[in-house]
């Protein structure tokens, strides 16, 4: 899985081979061509900015452009192994709403969103009393496309609140993996593995 | 006007066998006029079938034998080009219904008279229907690929339905499964200026040497203006008078885009038969394909295996992305692998045919898999 962004290596090393997926919010549709060639999965993707869209429809992946937020409701229950969120929970409108859309579609989902306590951020908002620019948060508040920051252990609680069940979690710093102690102080990343 | 001869590119196959129709009736002896470009390969599996729209036909690749215009889609077929004839077999035939060598209204029924009004009233599904026989005489199975925009994309998508096992990916280019009450109301205008003209004789002009060209003229007309964006006309017309300084207080084509729709509908009148239009625009009107299959558009879709991507517009208002997006979503109801974009362009409906660099990746992108 070279060349991947470290969030998408650890869901595409973690994906069971030729698994049917629905990627939310593909991008360019490069995890999706992954799990393609690699695991011989059977992908489909959603993705709103439409130049990604054509992208993915070069690449010969079934991609809809559409809106996390609104659009899912029209997939079937259980339709896909796994639904994938990547760095998007934190820019939809009601993050619960599509958690609860994922595990309805998918029997599993992995999300990954960055973690806005880990120590870099918590010492910029500390020390400059400003909303922290950082190299995974790396655009000003009045533009940035998360609207809804939030932190590893916020995810846990919610997904306590809502009884699903977490079947993996994996932390990163940087490029590189980092342990479950501490990981809301010193993760930049979190991707999860959830269940219902 | 009724009887267009076709060129020497285009092909006429005569049906052997009577075509069944959706009201009722068969039609004996139909004609089918098309066109193919490259090479049917040895296995018969690389056939891309093009659907074309209300008053296009079959010269998709080959100058118009009345306008002498190029093909209609010579931007998107040929060599090279995103429906690549090095590649695909492109084939594109003239709808039954239409006057440009398939059967139609202006054709001879057996009394070796014009139909006229007598001609059954057809569906897009009778208008596939005729495209598979076409197949069938041509060898074909299975298309790689059935495309086409609007009243093209109402085919690919009744083809992919309704002939499940003809196609393994259907290309659908701003369209929608069925006419809404505004797409109908435009039509039903365009009927009775074309019904109101005293020349339409009750559609018995033929051997008059004139038809209703003043009513078909402003079906035209109207029709046109649904085919463009209301920012479209005015970057390209504004309120830019015609050759004069001032307005000349009287009913003349003052106005430029006065004097563009008066000139798009009598050029119109020179190659199309004001029958074939009411008959087509029937057709488009009576499309449902949920209505086909129980009510649920789902439920059409129940035995495809094929690939389908949906395109639209941001600026077409004819067939505007909801309508896309009806049929992605029934598509994903059943599973099928379906990619849906709409585009960016600012031509309107007719984007599908125009310069929209992102539509011919797209199409390039899909077929070429």
């Amino acid at each position: 899985m070279k060349s991947l962004r470290p969030d998408l290596a650890v869901i595409a090393a973690n994906v069971a081979p030729q698994a049917a997926v629905l990627d939310v919010g593909c991008g360019d549709g490069t995890l999706m061509a992954a799990l393609r060639d690699e695991k011989r999965c059977a992908t489909r993707g959603m993705e709103l900015d439409s130049a990604n869209v054509g992208e993915c429809v070069g690449k010969g992946l079934s991609v809809i452009q559409g809106d996390a937020d609104s659009d899912l409701a029209f997939y079937p229950d259980q339709s896909v192994d796994y639904a994938i969120l990547s760095q998007t929970l934190q820019t939809t409108r009601r993050p619960d709403v599509v958690l609860e859309e994922l595990l309805r579609i998918g029997r599993k989902a992995f999300v990954s969103f960055p973690n806005f306590a880990h120590w870099r951020v918590r010492l910029s908002l500390l020390w400059n009393g400003r909303m922290p620019v950082t190299r995974l948060l790396p655009v000003a508040w009045y533009e940035t496309p998360n609207i809804h920051h939030l932190t590893i252990d916020d995810f846990r609680a919610l997904v306590k609140e809502r009884g699903i069940t977490v079947e993996g979690a994996w932390f990163l710093s940087g490029d590189t993996r980092c342990s479950d102690a501490a990981a809301n102080f010193r993760a930049e990343h979190a991707v999860f593995l959830l269940s219902r | 006007m009724a009887t267009v001869q076709t060129l020497d590119t285009s092909k006429v196959l005569e049906l052997a066998q009577p075509l069944p129709l959706d009201g009722g009736q068969s039609l004996e002896g139909v004609h089918i006029a098309y066109e193919t470009h490259g090479t049917l390969n040895a296995a018969k599996d690389n056939a891309v079938f093009v659907a074309h729209a209300l008053t296009g036909d079959h010269h998709l690749a080959t100058p118009h034998p009345i306008t002498g215009k190029p093909g209609w889609w010579l931007r998107m077929v040929g060599p090279g080009k995103p429906i690549d004839t090095d590649k695909f077999f492109v084939i594109c035939a003239n709808v039954i219904g239409s006057c440009m060598g398939s059967t139609g209204p202006a054709s001879l029924a057996p009394d070796g008279k014009p139909w006229g009004m007598r001609f059954p009233v057809l569906t897009i599904r009778d208008m596939v229907r005729g495209h598979i026989a076409l197949l069938d005489t041509l060898g074909i199975e299975c298309l790689h690929a059935v495309v086409g925009g609007s009243m093209g994309g109402m085919q690919a998508v009744s083809l992919a339905a309704n002939f499940p096992d003809r196609t393994r990916a259907a290309l659908i280019l701003a369209s929608t499964a069925r006419h809404s009450a505004q797409n109908i109301a435009f039509h039903e205008v365009g009927r009775q200026a074309i019904m109101a003209d005293p020349e339409w004789r009750d559609g018995d002009y033929y051997s008059h040497g004139k038809g209703p060209e003043k009513g078909l003229s402003v079906a035209r007309m109207a029709a046109h203006i649904t085919y463009l964006s209301e920012a479209g006309l005015t970057e390209k017309f504004g309120r830019r008078l015609q050759d004069r300084a001032e307005k000349t207080f009287g009913f003349d084509a003052d106005f430029q885009i006065e004097s563009y729709l008066r000139y798009q509908g009598l050029s119109f009148v020179d190659r199309f038969d004001a029958n074939s239009y009411l008959y087509i625009t029937r057709a488009m009107d009576y499309f449902d394909l949920a209505e086909e299959h129980g009510g649920l558009l789902a439920n059409a879709f129940a035995g495809s295996k094929a690939r389908f991507c949906l395109v639209s517009f941001d600026t077409d208002w004819l067939y505007p992305t909801a309508e896309s997006r009806s049929i992605v979503h029934a598509l994903n109801a059943v599973g099928l692998p379906v990619s849906f974009v709409e585009l960016s362009a600012p031509f309107g409906h007719d984007s599908f045919l125009l310069d929209v660099p992102a539509l011919d990746r797209v199409v390039e992108g899909f077929l070429g898999q």
